[in-house]
């Protein structure tokens, strides 16, 4: 069985987003860049299969800036065995995301396509969702655990208030929650062997999707600042606060 | 416009998440609502009473039971035919139909709206929240999630709507539900809880956590939470966690006891009303966006206070 792991190149998890003074988006420039977190926990959880015997090979596909090869090779040296760019310099909105996934599996078949649940930038949670409605597969979202079990695959998801399991058939779209595993370390010698793994380079139109934006983003701003308040000295003046704002009796 | 919103509910309970949606489709025109279940019977008649609420369509089957996307969202799209748009609160189960839906209707979806800014356009939050987008949809129809702590809760009583019944789609036969381990609740639910208190990786295990936290939190009648470095330390549940990959609250009084404030966190309960912080690094974020700020042993003043409300 064949995994696909698509993986989005985003801002990274530490640094700190800030908005453009014209206010049409967020400054990108100079910011360090990293695989979306979720993506990474996704990349993880296929090489976990193909190292149980589950999965016979991981494929990388990310869609974006010519720099999205970095995060491709930090997918092969995490042990991914081959990675597909799909290059684009316009922003790509989640529903011609799935189009074109939906286009790589065709040609692929994967057993198994695993995602993160949503990408730190745009936090729009679509994608994976999307891709199981344009294949017609099953969904296993915001994934804590994930077993294949013959033909189908038995997934635990997060969902509010605690936990719940689904049973799928395979193929199966899943998508990737915090808890699902911790992601390892590229290893020196498997960054260097990364380096000679195959990557195919492709463009939107290879696929014949068209990418144009449905959402016009008419101006991103700063959302409203919360002003410092007062420290209190001790725990008495804190309870008078609390009494006087009717909290405590 | 007339919007279809799907009904999220529990117990013969409609959720509080969809009375915040109901509020937003309010905004965008007439508002339908779906019950799907099985003997939803009770929730449609409740239903029909929120303030605001046209008609309200029940799918009442088995397949619906356990709210598979892969068996709601043909339902949906079936409806969608005379609606112009759909929506659904932004919780784990609305995020996982709307897209599907989406998808199935050619529509870019719109997630986790904070404003009708007009009938095509919304803002939303991006980044964590560290920045605000107002965006404008160009698609013919809308798929929205709405963020329930940015909108009022629609009453549940006044509406007047009138029940009809829809013939179920079947089961695609793709999904399966298994089971479900909810954590039984001994206090106020999170999401819409008046007061919380969260705990975070200063509480030191998890067995300390609960010594220190949850006396203060049953003494306030709040609801308990935890920033995600608690729960990745194992004190407590996923469920638990506030935060951009957690919960997001926005409680009328959130108290932060030995959290330091990661932006992470600040993106899930900076809307609360009052913030409350105790942590021992005066330096900390958390101080930066806290009303009343506390500086000290939180292992001294959690117990004080408890002590002395």
């Amino acid at each position: 069985m064949k995994i696909l792991v698509p993986v989005k190149r985003v801002i990274d998890y530490n640094a700190k987003p800030r908005v453009k003074a014209d206010g049409t988006g967020v400054d990108l420039a100079n910011v360090k860049m990293s695989m979306n977190p979720f993506d990474e926990i996704a990349v993880e959880e296929a090489i976990r299969l193909k190292e149980k015997g589950v999965a016979t090979e991981v494929i990388a596909v990310s869609i974006g800036v010519a720099k999205a090869q970095e995060t491709l090779r930090t997918s092969l040296a995490m042990g991914a065995d081959r990675a597909i760019l799909i290059q684009t310099d316009e922003e790509v909105e989640p529903l011609a995301l799935a189009k074109l996934l939906a286009k790589v599996q065709e040609e692929e078949g994967a057993g198994l396509i695993i995602l993160g649940k949503q990408a730190i930038d745009d936090d729009s949670n679509q994608t994976g969702q999307m891709l199981a409605a344009l294949l017609n597969l099953p969904q296993g979202t915001f994934a804590s655990k994930v077993e294949v079990e013959g033909d189908s695959v038995s997934v635990t998801r997060e969902v509010d208030g605690g936990l719940e399991t689904v049973k799928l058939s395979t193929p199966a779209i899943i998508t990737t929650d915090l808890r699902l595993n911790e992601p390892r370390y590229a290893s020196l010698p498997n960054i260097m062997k990364a380096k000679s793994k195959p990557l195919a380079q492709k463009t939107p139109a290879d696929y014949g999707v068209d990418i144009g934006a449905r959402l016009e983003t008419l101006k991103v701003v700063e959302p409203p600042k919360r002003t410092a308040g007062v420290k209190v000295a001790d725990v008495d003046e804190l309870v008078a606060k609390l009494k006087a704002m009717g909290v405590a009796a | 416009m007339k919007t279809l919103v799907w009904v999220e509910h529990e117990g013969g309970v409609v959720k509080d998440a969809t009375l915040s949606a109901i509020t937003a489709a309010a905004k965008l025109g007439e508002v339908h609502l779906l019950v799907a279940g099985e003997g939803v019977d009770g929730v449609a008649a409740a239903a029909a009473q929120i303030a605001g609420v046209g008609k309200v369509h029940v799918a009442d089957d088995a397949v619906y039971g356990h709210a598979l996307a892969e068996n709601i969202a043909p339902l949906v799209v079936e409806l969608m035919g005379h609606h112009d748009a759909f929506i659904a609160p932004a919780t784990s189960n609305g995020k996982n139909i709307a897209p599907r839906v989406a998808a199935l209707l050619d529509v870019m979806q719109i997630s986790d709206i904070l404003s009708v800014e007009g009938e095509d356009t919304f803002t939303r939050p991006i980044y964590a929240g560290n920045a605000i987008a107002t965006v404008k949809s160009k698609d013919a129809k809308k798929v929205i999630t709405v963020r329930g702590t940015a909108f009022e809760k629609a009453a549940r009583e006044g509406g007047s709507g009138t029940v009809e019944a829809v013939a179920s789609t079947g089961d695609k036969g793709l999904s399966s539900f298994v089971g479900a381990e909810i954590a039984k609740l001994e206090r106020p639910e999170l999401t819409s809880a008046k007061i919380i208190v969260s705990g975070g990786r200063a509480l030191k295990d998890g067995p300390t956590f609960e010594e220190v936290i949850y006396p203060l939190a049953d003494k306030l009648g709040a609801a308990v939470g935890a920033s995600r470095a608690a729960v990745d330390a194992g004190y407590v549940p996923n469920d638990y966690q506030v935060g951009q990959t957690g919960k997001i609250v926005a409680p009328e009084v959130y108290v932060a006891v030995g959290i330091s404030g990661a932006i992470q966190h600040l993106a899930g309960m900076k809307d609360s009303k009052t913030i409350i912080a105790i942590n021992k690094d005066e330096d900390a974020p958390i101080f930066q966006v806290a009303d009343i700020g506390v500086v000290g042993d939180l292992f001294k003043i959690v117990p004080e206070l408890t002590d002395k409300l």
